[in-house]
């Protein structure tokens, strides 16, 4: 919305819901409530509803759409379709299955498990691009952290120190990042990718070289979880709080409270206006006394610090383990988390819980399936990766990058 | 036999082996750098060169009565099309809608990995009926084996796809040179608001460009697969990395046809030499051996890419050069 439309915005309500835009989103939300009449606690058994429901959001989508709203008319179309075939689909799988699969509490809490590794490495992605260096080495930061955190907590037998040295490879590795990035000005794609190579072999080979075939011990020191007793006695909701949010990692919990701590330092905070200067108009920020490579160099290192907690929080908060390459492409899921979320922190949160919704469900999805030799449920594993392709190809709009993201800046 | 020396002897099987891994590599060195060509950045080779090697496999197991070079042709041209259509997945949302291909190609590697998971896994549709005990496809028929020139087809010989790859050398220097489409994908690259302004559709070419960088890639799938693996195994599918190799064939190349044969040859040489089969325990690890290639291929990335270190070093180097000849 331009700033020329406020001085004419005195539309009324109803035009305002019935703008284009409007019809467009409410008719992708029919497309989800297509989906969900077919799954417990409804149930549905009839697709009349669901296909009813589909084919209202799928005209209201083509009605957007052809009324300019392209990208949200597209959405809604395409929501409209997979709620009709969903619902279909999971019409066919047995009730006892689907009972199973959509435990709510145990998904919630699953998606937050899931999500926890995106959220740490898209804030990270966030401080780095606000300060105009996009950092495409996420996923070997997170893979150093992933490892470092392992080996730390292996070796020094604490969670804690292998946290803190988990944490610091990331920087590490970040740091090294940010001198080719900022002052050997090199194409930070490219010395991103080159950063992910180094850090999938390096972590590979101290990996093998330290554990060899044999893997990481099975005691090694958790990340502990928190547990919230007390929910059960609520009354109602007891059980469901405590099934969902009742005893997640503490990670889980640090992930959650870094995103509003995240959006007051760059948004309320004077070094946050500062770093958000540099990342959109380096050359004036240098003008007023901001040094752009100082802020840069701590935003990149900071980014690398974040993900690397990430990292930390899969070996030895969830897994349990490290594995080669046990990221698979996290980071890149992350970078498209927070590209969805337009820069935001909450934007990029609300994308990480999406996609991590989808891993969960991938997760559970086989269980669908009556026998156990069927080939189809792999196809499940699929989801995360088809739903940030869907979500990069920009189904609700389009937000703007920082005006210097991936510009070297060159000093006069 | 084409070559004056032995072709039995220790040194001709390496040669031997170092040339079948550089072929592909050759192909997906030329994907990623015509990508690079027009401004774009195709890390999804790993992904085309699986979907080539897919529809390879599937249509080299059909079409077995045909005749060789028919069959050889047919299941080649299918292969390179599947990789230049997965490809134009990324292509076509760069162009639509600004998506960025880094994100898009690395989430289409790992949706073609799935799918070609399920596919050649237990119980998959191209898993081989006979062997159920293994994830495993059936082998192509003999008239889709691609002919092997030297050393003996049963030890794993050159196979003339090695020529394919020299050939799309040749393609990749003649398109990108010689054609408007080349002149075009190149202006792109340069600058892309030039060329629009210059009435070159900046959208077609990114998606053309995209496509043609994984037809290489995509026929390098074939050509692996109807050289010397006949079938896919799950851990092949799962294990691609020859797309991410590529990456650092082009940048070593610089994107130059002659550059990224020698820089195929080096990368071939290094995969062949740190192979299990030809690492003295005693001397080296052979299972760290992978990760140290893709430490090796990482430090040449960054440090091609950093021209400037070269500057710094220079310009230090000098100053005490020059303090030197001031004093004396």
């Amino acid at each position: 919305m331009t700033t020329a439309a406020g001085a004419i915005d005195r539309r009324t309500f109803w035009h305002r819901i019935s703008s284009a835009k409007a019809i467009g989103i409410a008719g992708i939300g029919l497309g989800v409530v297509a989906f969900w009449l077919a799954l417990p606690p409804v149930m549905v058994r009839s697709p009349a509803g669901p296909i009813a429901l589909g084919i209202v959001a799928v005209a209201a989508g083509i009605w957007a759409f052809a009324r300019g709203e392209r990208r949200v008319g597209g959405g809604a179309a395409v929501a409209g379709l997979i709620g009709i075939v969903g619902a279909i689909t999971s019409m066919q799988a047995q009730t006892s299955n689907l009972d199973r699969v959509f435990v709510w509490s145990t998904l919630i809490a699953a998606t937050l498990r899931w999500s926890t590794p995106l959220t740490f490495a898209a804030l990270g992605g966030l401080f780095s691009e606000r300060s105009g260096v996009v950092n495409i080495a996420l996923e070997g930061m997170m893979l150093m952290g992933a490892l470092f955190g392992a080996l730390g907590a292996d070796k020094t037998g604490s969670w804690f120190l292998g946290l803190l040295i988990g944490a610091a490879s990331g920087g590490l590795l970040a740091f090294v990042y940010a001198i080719f990035a900022i002052h050997l000005r090199v194409d930070q794609i490219v010395g991103g990718t080159a950063l992910n190579f180094l850090a999938l072999g390096l972590t590979g080979y101290i990996y093998i070289d330290v554990y060899g075939d044999q893997g990481t011990p099975e005691n090694l020191p958790a990340i502990p979880d928190v547990h919230l007793h007390w929910l059960g006695h609520i009354p109602l909701i007891g059980t469901f709080l405590d099934g969902s949010i009742g005893s997640l990692n503490l990670m889980i919990w640090v992930g959650i409270i870094l995103v509003p701590l995240s959006s007051f330092a760059l948004f309320k905070t004077a070094r946050g206006l500062r770093l958000r200067s540099v990342g959109e108009h380096p050359r004036a920020a240098e003008t007023v006394g901001i040094s752009v490579y100082a802020t840069r160099y701590f935003a990149v290192t900071l980014s690398g610090v974040l993900a690397a907690l990430g990292g930390v929080f899969l070996s030895i908060g969830y897994v349990g383990s490290f594995s080669e390459n046990m990221t698979a492409g996290r980071g890149f899921i992350a970078l498209a988390a927070l590209i969805f979320g337009g820069w935001r922190p909450y934007g990029a949160f609300a994308a990480c819980l999406l996609f991590g919704f989808s891993s969960a469900l991938a997760q559970r999805l086989p269980d669908l399936s009556a026998s156990d030799s069927a080939a189809w449920p792999v196809l499940f594993q699929a989801l995360p990766y088809v739903l940030t392709l869907i979500a990069v190809a920009g189904i609700i709009g389009r937000a703007l990058p920082p005006a210097a993201d991936g510009q070297p800046y060159e000093k006069q | 036999m084409w070559f004056p020396w032995d072709t039995g002897s220790r040194a001709a099987l390496n040669l031997q082996q170092t040339l079948i891994v550089v072929t592909p590599l050759i192909l997906t060195g030329l994907a990623v750098a015509f990508a690079f060509r027009c401004g774009l950045f195709n890390i999804g080779g790993n992904g085309q060169y699986t979907v080539g090697a897919l529809v390879a496999v599937q249509f080299g197991v059909w079409f077995s009565g045909l005749p060789s070079v028919a069959h050889v042709l047919l299941v080649l041209v299918l292969a390179t099309l599947a990789g230049a259509a997965w490809a134009g997945i990324a292509g076509l949302l760069k162009a639509t809608v600004g998506a960025h291909e880094v994100i898009t190609t690395i989430m289409l590697n790992y949706i073609a990995l799935w799918i070609g998971s399920y596919l050649v896994g237990f119980n998959g549709p191209m898993q081989d009926p006979k062997a159920f005990s293994a994830p495993v496809t059936r082998p192509v028929a003999e008239s889709a084996k691609l002919h092997v020139f030297w050393g003996a087809p049963t030890l794993q010989g050159l196979h003339i796809g090695f020529f394919i790859a020299i050939g799309a050398i040749v393609v990749y220097w003649l398109v990108l040179t010689r054609t408007t489409l080349g002149y075009e994908v190149r202006a792109v690259g340069f600058n892309p608001e030039a060329a629009r302004y210059g009435g070159i559709s900046v959208a077609r070419n990114y998606f053309l460009a995209m496509a043609i960088s994984g037809a290489f890639a995509g026929i390098a799938g074939g050509i692996d697969l109807l050289g010397w693996e006949f079938n896919l195994d799950l851990t092949v599918v799962q294990g691609v990395q020859i797309g991410f190799i590529g990456i650092a064939v082009a940048l070593l190349g610089r994107g130059n046809p002659v550059g990224i044969f020698f820089s195929a040859l080096l990368f071939g040489a290094l995969l062949t030499g740190t192979s299990t089969r030809n690492l003295d325990p005693s001397i080296f690890r052979p299972e760290l051996a992978g990760n140290l290639t893709r430490i090796i291929q990482g430090l040449v990335v960054l440090f091609v890419g950093a021209d400037l270190l070269i500057l710094y070093a220079w310009h230090a180097l000098r100053k005490p050069l020059q303090r030197k000849g001031a004093g004396s």
